[in-house]
Parts: C-alpha cells; structure tokens; sequence
C-alpha cells in the first residue's frame, strides 16, 4: 500500500505544484490590486476573501463579486485567472485520472488486493499455479468440497472467468507469471496454513521452477508437480518432489490396468472420482489386435503399456519423419476409410483415437465404426471445451487428459490416503479387486461409499489417545462397533492403516492401534460420525471396548466403589 | 550542479527564511508580524512539503513529515487570524497575535530541522 501512495504522490508532485503556484499567485493579486468599498473608499481585499473568491472561481462554483462589487481592475485580473486556475484545474484532474489508469499503478493495487487476501485467508488452502483445463476442474471440484485455493494464472482472461465463476467460496486470483518466486509468496507459499502447491501450468520450466521454489522456501510443503516429459519429471523427482503427474503416462498407466485388470481398473476409478459420484460399471478391453491412431508423446506413452500387456498394435501416424515408428506402421490420418483398411480394421479389436486434435479423434471413431461397427473404441479428449460432444459420442471408453490429471491430484489433495491405498492395490490380482469392489458395492450398491481418513493423535482421536496412554489396548475392530450397541457393528471397510513400519492394505480387524497411526475407511456418513464418537468420547469408547459404562462423577464413582459390582471387582486384593 | 537539487535546497531555505522573518519581533505586536510574509511562508513550505512526496529514503520520509508539521502550524496561525479577524471580530488583540506567533514559532522550529537534515544529507554526499 505504501509503495501506491507513494507512487500517486510522486506523479502528482507536477500538477499540486503549479495548482498551488497559480492559487498563490491569484490570491496575492487580489489583495494588491486597489478595490472600492460601499462608500466609494479605497479597500483592499484581504486573503481571507481574497482565498475565498478565488476557491470558488477556480472550481467554477462562481458565487459572485464579494464582499463588494469589483472594480474593473479586480474584473481583469479575475479574467486571467478564471482562465488559469479552470485549465490547471483539468490538468491536475486529468494528471490524476491518467495516473490511476496507468497499468502499473493498476497492477500494484491489485497485487496488493490479492496480497491481503492471502494473508487474510484463516483455514487451509492449496495454492493452484496455472488455471487452464486442468487447473479449472481441479478448482470447481475444490470447491464443491469446500476446500479453499489460491490461483496464480499467466492469463487474465482466465482470472477474469474465475472471478465470475458463481462459488459461495472466494478464491484470491491473480494475473502473473507463477515462475517469479515473488508471485508464489505473495501467493501463500510460505503461509503457514498452505497445505500443498499444485504446479499446473502447461510450461514444463515454469512448473519446474515452481516445484524448486517450494522446496526452498518451504520444504515442509507437499508439491504436486505436472510433468510433460521424462527428463523434467526426472529433474523433479531429483529433488523430492512430493507427487509428479504426467498426463500421458497417467492415462496409459489407466489403460494398461483396463487391459489387464478390468476389477482393479474400476476400483481405481471408483475411488478417483468424486465422492457420491455413481459407481463406474466393470468395463473388459478384448484381447487381440488393436489400432492406434497418433504416436505423440500420447501415442507412444500408450504403445509402450500395450505391448508390455502383450497385446499386437498396428500404429497409424500421419508425420513420417518420425525416427522410432514401429514396424508395420501405416503413413497417414486414420480419418478416411483407406488408411484405415490399410491398418486391416476389419479384423481388428479395438481402436485407440489418440491423435493431438478433437475433431480428428471422433473423424476416426465414425469412419472406423462403418468399417468394423465391433470395434471397442477408445476416445482421447484434449480440449476441455469439447465435453459436450464427446459425452454424447458413443465411445466405449472415454479418456480426458486432464480429466486424468484433475482426479489423481484431487485425490492427492483431499485424501492422499487414497492415492496409498490404490498404489497398494496394484500389487494384488485382479480377484483380489474384484472380491473389494463386491464388499464396497455391498455398503454402497450405486454410489461411491463415502471414504475417510484418521489419525491417531490427541486432536483427532482423544479418547482412542488417552486410553493408549494408559497402556490399554485398543484394537482396530473397536472402532467399527455402532457407539449406542456394540453387539452390533457398522458396515465399515477398513481399507489402509500406516503406522511407522509401513502402509499395509486391507489390515486385519485385530489389529492393535498406536499413536501416530493413520487409517482410511470407506461406508457412510453415518457410521463416520459413529466412528468420531469412539474416537474422541472417552465413556463411549470405554462402552464399546469393555461394555461397562463407568460412573463419570465422584460420587457416582464412590459410590459404585463402595455398594456396586465393578466397584468390588477394582478392589479385589486390597485391604479394606 | 544539479538544477533540482538546487530547486529543492532553495525552496527548503526559503521556507525557513520566510518563516524566521515572519516570526521576528515583538510577539504581541501586530505591527511587527506582517500577513503577505505569512502567506508567503505559507506558500513556500507547500511548495517544499510537494517536492519532497515520493522520495522513498528514510531520510526524504523525514524531511516531507517536518515540512508538514511547518505546514500544518503556519495553517493554523492563519486560521487563528481569520477567525479572529471576521468570525469573533475582536481584531488582532495581543493575546491573538501572540498565539499566531507562537504557531509560526512551532513552524520555524520544524523547518529548522528539516534545513538540519538538509545540511546533514549534503555533508554525508561529500560531493
């Protein structure tokens, strides 16, 4: 704010000057110049009258010859400077409006506005760089689960649809270059209630330059770093970047596990979506040849999951000047028939539309249907703006770079439990899913059960913490009986616990719990708040542990100690 | 030779001079103050106190605050004028001429210092 008025009074130093100047002058001349008073005596105005008149001559306001009626040589001398003082007036006025149109002066104050903002901001937050496709999803989904962000984006056409976007939640947004340090402490990088950073501009350097400046201004910070290439995503992950998502490995990644693990498929895209979000239906890739259209960085990232699963791919690829093209590749578009019959689409399975433009990619689709109306196509999606049509399109599935890329960080952002957990799953088979996604359908039959994470710490889990400290046990299962009957126990999967020897999927209800643990549950909001019951309510999980209700107060206590059951139980072996 | 610099240096002295001139005499006497050097003084420390906005040293957020009290001070020895003159109407009685003098008096102290600070930051360039 100082370095504003500053600024504002630096460039107006030039129209006060004279505007004072010519007030000054003015004034003096009045009182020099001889007057008349009613009685025809000579008088001379003084500056009180003389500063009077000429205030209101200056703004135009004109209330007239006082305190008498001038004589001809005040009228001239008025003359002159009704002139003088009415174009300074302009200048200055002009000087001033020029002044606060002035880009940088526009840009301090907004950077000022969005500097307060931040600092103002009283729960946590993740600072978003980059507001494009991704960048924008990735904030409405924020948002519906009211989580607070920051958004530093090159684009001011992109703020500015931001600020319009209708949320009961204000995000501060501002216009700047996310690869300036500046911009990302001004942007709450270093606020101690920034939870990560998310780098997802669609400049490699510039996401690299964010990931390094987190690392060194605070490295308590968890940064999720997009990543287009292998070499970045190597420089990045020299320097512990925490998460590294690249969209094109991403979405080979998911279609590699499609191809040979439909039920681990599923589950992980389940568990990636949206919570309440309907479940996904179990989607099986045929087994056989397969086209694929565009060998980019897409392409290739796709090709090389494929084959690694054994499968047989005929590439399509109109650049021929590409050195690594497979064997048996066909030179063209696969938008018309020919290329298409080249690539032997009759007796093939599937169809991968990956090419780098929309419009090509539903172009393939259509021509490769009329040639073969069996094919399993799959539809790459680059541009957000065209969800529409690919919505409606009849692909078998259905793929969105960045929707990709906005589920795996939302995921990232909002339950980095998750993310564990389904890294965890990968190592099991595919009945292993399958038997998963039958249980959760069993808590949930069409929507995704509600999932989520706990720590075993004082704050979250008082109870469970005091009764730890105590050196009683507390076992996994206790925490899944209903709070109000323990005969009875909530349908709750126990998908994770992590504790200090590592992360183990799908732990054993018997397993005893320590301080510092972190589990991820999935059921209902429901059995949550029952959960939170025994977590934090020390007569609860006294209850659901042992089954006594103990007495809370010390009468009650002196009471049952002296006439009841338990009371006697306590004083076995001691002298009366 | 630096023309601002010049400017700048003159226009502080002159605010002093013109402040020292109008404060001198006999503080009750209206016949030893005279209302043009007032308004000059007036003047010259607005002048003075605008050419020093914007200067982002500690040493210019000295200067422009002394030009402000002087500002200020010499504002309110007029205003005492002015309402002595024509709101109460008792004319420049000696207790009047005597709080506009000490007002002026207050002025001057400020631009003594800011006439100081001037001299110390001339010193300090040894140019």
């Amino acid at each position: 704010m100082d370095s504003i008025i500053l600024l504002l009074l630096r460039q107006m130093r030039a129209p006060l000057l004279l505007l004072s100047t010519v007030y000054a002058v003015a004034t003096i001349g009045l009182t020099l110049i001889p007057g008349m008073d009613d009685q025809g005596n000579v008088w001379h105005m003084d500056f009180f009258h003389a500063f009077y008149f000429v205030s209101f001559m200056g703004t135009t306001i004109g209330f007239g010859e006082i305190p008498y009626p001038f004589t001809d040589a005040q009228r001239m001398w008025a003359l002159i400077f009704i002139y003088i003082t009415v174009a300074t007036w302009i200048y200055a006025i002009g000087a001033l409006i020029s002044l606060l149109k002035q880009e940088s002066l526009k840009r301090a104050i907004t950077e000022y506005q969005f500097t307060r903002q931040v600092q103002n901001l009283s729960e946590r937050f993740f600072l978003v760089c980059g507001y494009g496709d991704t960048g924008s999803q990735l904030l409405r989904s924020l948002r519906s689960s009211r989580m607070a962000a920051t958004v530093i984006d090159i684009d001011q056409d992109r703020i500015d649809a931001l600020t319009l976007t209708d949320s009961p939640l204000f995000t501060p947004a501002i216009c700047a270059n996310a690869g300036e340090p500046h911009n990302l402490i001004i942007g709450g990088i270093t606020h101690p209630l920034c939870d990560a950073v998310v780098a997802l501009t669609n400049d490699n350097a510039v996401n690299l330059h964010i990931a390094i400046a987190a690392r060194v201004l605070n490295p308590s910070l968890r940064v999720i770093c997009r990543a287009d290439s292998h070499e970045i995503e190597a420089n990045l992950a020299s320097f512990g970047t925490d998460h590294i998502v690249d969209p094109y490995d991403s979405f080979a990644t998911l279609l590699g596990l499609a191809i040979h693990s439909p039920h681990q498929y599923m589950l992980s895209s389940w568990f990636h979506s949206e919570s309440g979000a309907p479940l996904s239906k179990l989607l099986v890739l045929p087994r056989g040849r397969w086209i694929l259209c565009g060998f980019g960085r897409f392409g290739r990232a796709v090709f090389s999951e494929m084959v690694r699963h054994g499968l047989e791919v005929t590439v399509i690829e109109p650049d021929t000047g590409i050195q690594d093209l497979p064997e048996g590749s066909i030179i063209g578009l696969g938008t018309e028939a020919v290329t298409l019959q080249q690539a032997r689409a009759e007796s093939a399975v599937g169809i991968i539309a990956g090419a780098n433009d929309d419009s090509n990619n539903l172009s393939i689709m259509v021509t490769a249907r009329e040639l073969n109306p069996d094919l399993f196509v799959v539809l790459r999606q680059t541009e957000n703006f065209n969800r529409d049509i690919f919505a409606a399109s009849s692909a078998d599935l259905l793929m969105a770079s960045s929707q990709v890329l906005v589920n795996k960080v939302r995921t990232l952002l909002t339950n980095p439990l998750v993310d564990d957990f389904l890294s965890l799953a990968r190592s099991h088979d595919d009945d292993w899913a399958m038997e998963l996604t039958q249980r959760l359908k069993t808590i949930s039959p069409d929507r995704l059960p509600h999932l989520w994470a706990i720590r075993i710490n004082s704050d979250e889990a008082h109870a469970v913490s005091e009764r730890l400290r105590a050196d009683q046990k507390v076992l996994l299962y206790h925490l899944l009986k209903d709070h109000r009957d323990r005969q009875h126990t909530l349908p709750i999967i126990p998908l994770l616990h992590s504790n200090s020897r590592g992360a183990f999927s799908m732990p054993d209800l018997d397993t005893p719990l320590s301080t510092g643990d972190q589990l991820l549950f999935a059921g209902n909001r429901t059995s949550e708040s029952s959960m939170r019951w025994i977590l934090q309510n020390t007569m609860v999980l006294d209850y659901v542990v042992t089954g006594r209700v103990e007495p809370q107060t010390t009468i009650g206590r002196w009471f049952a100690r002296r006439f009841g059951d338990s009371g006697r139980h306590h004083r076995d072996g001691k002298p009366a | 030779m630096n023309l601002e610099k010049v400017v700048f240096a003159f226009t502080i002295i002159l605010a002093l001079t013109l402040n020292f001139g109008f404060f001198i005499g006999d503080i009750e006497t209206p016949a030893h103050h005279h209302v043009y050097e007032l308004y000059a003084a007036i003047f010259v420390n607005a002048v003075a106190t605008i050419l020093k906005f914007g200067d982002r040293s500690h040493m210019g957020a000295v200067l422009l605050a002394t030009s402000l009290v002087a500002v200020i001070q010499l504002v309110a020895a007029s205003a005492v004028w002015g309402y002595a003159e024509y709101v109460e109407g008792t004319g420049l009685t000696p207790t009047v001429m005597a709080s506009i003098v000490s007002l002026a008096g207050g002025a001057l102290v400020a631009n003594l210092i800011s006439v100081t600070l001037l001299v110390i930051e001339t010193v300090s360039l040894r140019r």
